[in-house]
């Protein structure tokens, strides 16, 4: 076969390619656009200024990962609550069966992202920083 | 005026000192903004940015890289020939940079009276009433950039470390063949110039508006020429002696700091002189429109020349992959040089009847 053909159609390729817009997002200026089903830190979702979550226990047994920790209390209505309601983001494998398992629907995922941090406790997201703001 | 210092005029050394001075910093300027070039350009090429934090649209990064590379730590491996590993890196650079002396980048300029050739190795003969430069200019260009394979080969094997061994011993092998195929297309253009002298090679392409130029006359020759200086000077896609993925990084594996700094420069400034020399031998040189009018307007021909060919190096980089060695071996010696003699015999031919 000719070789030189291929060759100038790989050269007219890369010419075209340079005159196209770069697909780069120049991170931390530009952010990029999350799907609206994107799944990221979750959030406990909040009705008359307190958690919707009730302890049912749902959640923690669907988990596959295990990085669920609930533990049910009673509040002044006599309402069943969680008073810890903890997840191990080093553990969460962001599939999204605990929002799909809660009956009343008080789990739901954000489209937050950036979970790094500096030591591992701070992986271990407590109920306050899940209560969505 | 009065002065004379070995029987040539002031202005002689002063012009000689300026010229090299401007050709200097051209190549080293070239040099670092090469990189960022090039960075940027197969960046795009790739539907991405390149380098955009350092400056706007990353501008400083070549000052950045050069003071990163500086401020590294030196090592030199124990098991290392101290004194090749050492001297090594400069056998590879001063090769690439004194190769630009014999290169015309302009015309005939006056200052003060005084007319200086634009070339570093030339002076203006004013009773003779012409240029005088190095009458075996090609000859010198070939010599050096055959001594910089010495450069590569030595630190591949004073580095003592089997990769680098490997890149040398590539390079060596590379080079040799490739400057055979080199060497004989140039032929090519001496037997229509019937000059060595890169200046007159350059006046002789000066007419009928580019159509003299040596490409039109020569195709054949000047896209071998290109393409076994970029074997030559290790150029993707002939980059073997240096394969990251198959040598670690070849015969600079085990340099850093400013020795590897120096490989890298030397590459880039290959590239430039071999772009520059591809210009002056085939694509008419400083020449252009209004060059007569306008002398200046000279170097800024020679180096837009120069500019376009080095990105179409880029270009290829951007495009192609790498030769695997006994394809590269196999173009170079079964395809390349019959070619090339072919292509002499032709022109001797043709020469002779016409």
């Amino acid at each position: 076969m000719n070789p030189i053909t291929p060759i100038i159609n790989g050269m007219k390729i890369t010419l075209k390619h340079m005159f196209m817009k770069p697909v780069t997002l120049q991170y931390p200026t530009e952010r990029p656009q999350v799907a609206e089903r994107f799944r990221g830190l979750h959030g406990l979702k909040v009705s008359h200024s307190k958690a919707k979550c009730v302890a049912c226990y749902l959640c923690p047994t669907v988990c596959p990962a295990k990085c669920i920790t609930v533990e049910a209390a009673e509040d002044s209505n006599h309402d069943k609550y969680a008073s810890v309601y903890e997840i191990d983001m080093l553990r969460c494998i962001f599939c999204g069966y605990c929002v799909e398992a809660c009956p009343v629907d008080a789990l739901k995922m954000t489209g937050e992202f950036e979970l790094a941090n500096y030591k591992r406790e701070d992986f271990i997201y407590s109920k306050e920083r899940l209560l969505e703001k | 005026m009065g002065i004379e210092i070995l029987g040539l005029p002031m202005m002689y050394y002063i012009a000689m000192v300026a010229k090299v001075l401007l050709a200097f910093v051209f190549v080293l300027l070239t040099v670092a903004y090469a990189t960022y070039a090039e960075r940027k350009i197969i960046g795009h090429m790739q539907v991405r940015l390149g380098p955009m934090r350092t400056g706007w649209h990353g501008l400083l990064q070549p000052i950045a890289d050069g003071l990163k590379l500086f401020f590294k730590e030196e090592i030199i491996p124990s098991q290392a020939s101290t004194f090749a590993f050492l001297v090594a890196p400069l056998i590879a650079l001063i090769p690439a940079f004194i190769t630009f002396a014999v290169i015309p980048f302009g015309g005939v300029i006056e200052v003060a009276g005084y007319k200086i050739p634009l070339q570093i190795a030339a002076y203006y003969d004013t009773t003779a009433g012409q240029v005088f430069d190095v009458n075996v200019g090609v000859l010198y260009i070939l010599a050096m950039s055959s001594l910089g394979v010495y450069g590569i080969v030595l630190a591949g094997w004073a580095s003592n470390s089997k990769y680098s061994l490997m890149g040398g011993l590539r390079a060596s092998a590379q080079m040799i063949s490739y400057e055979l195929a080199a060497g004989l297309s140039i032929i090519a253009v001496f037997m229509l110039s019937g000059t060595l002298s890169l200046t007159k090679i350059v006046e002789l392409q000066s007419g009928m508006g580019g159509f003299e130029w040596y490409l039109f006359k020569q195709p054949l020759a000047a896209f071998m020429f290109f393409i076994c200086s970029l074997a030559e000077i290790n150029r993707t896609p002939f980059d073997l002696p240096e394969a990251e993925t198959e040598l670690v990084s070849g015969f600079c594996t085990e340099y850093s700091s400013m020795k590897y700094a120096m490989f890298f420069m030397a590459e880039y400034a290959n590239m430039v002189t071999v772009c520059a020399l591809t210009v002056t031998l085939f694509l008419g040189g400083w020449n252009g429109p209004l060059t007569n009018a306008m002398p200046l307007l000279g170097p800024v021909y020679f180096v837009a020349k120069v500019y376009f060919l080095m990105f179409v190096c880029m270009w290829i980089r951007a495009t192609l992959p790498r030769y695997r060695y006994d394809q590269l071996m196999h173009l170079g010696w079964k395809v390349f040089i019959p070619v090339a003699l072919v292509n002499i015999v032709v022109t001797g031919i043709i020469g002779y009847f016409l």
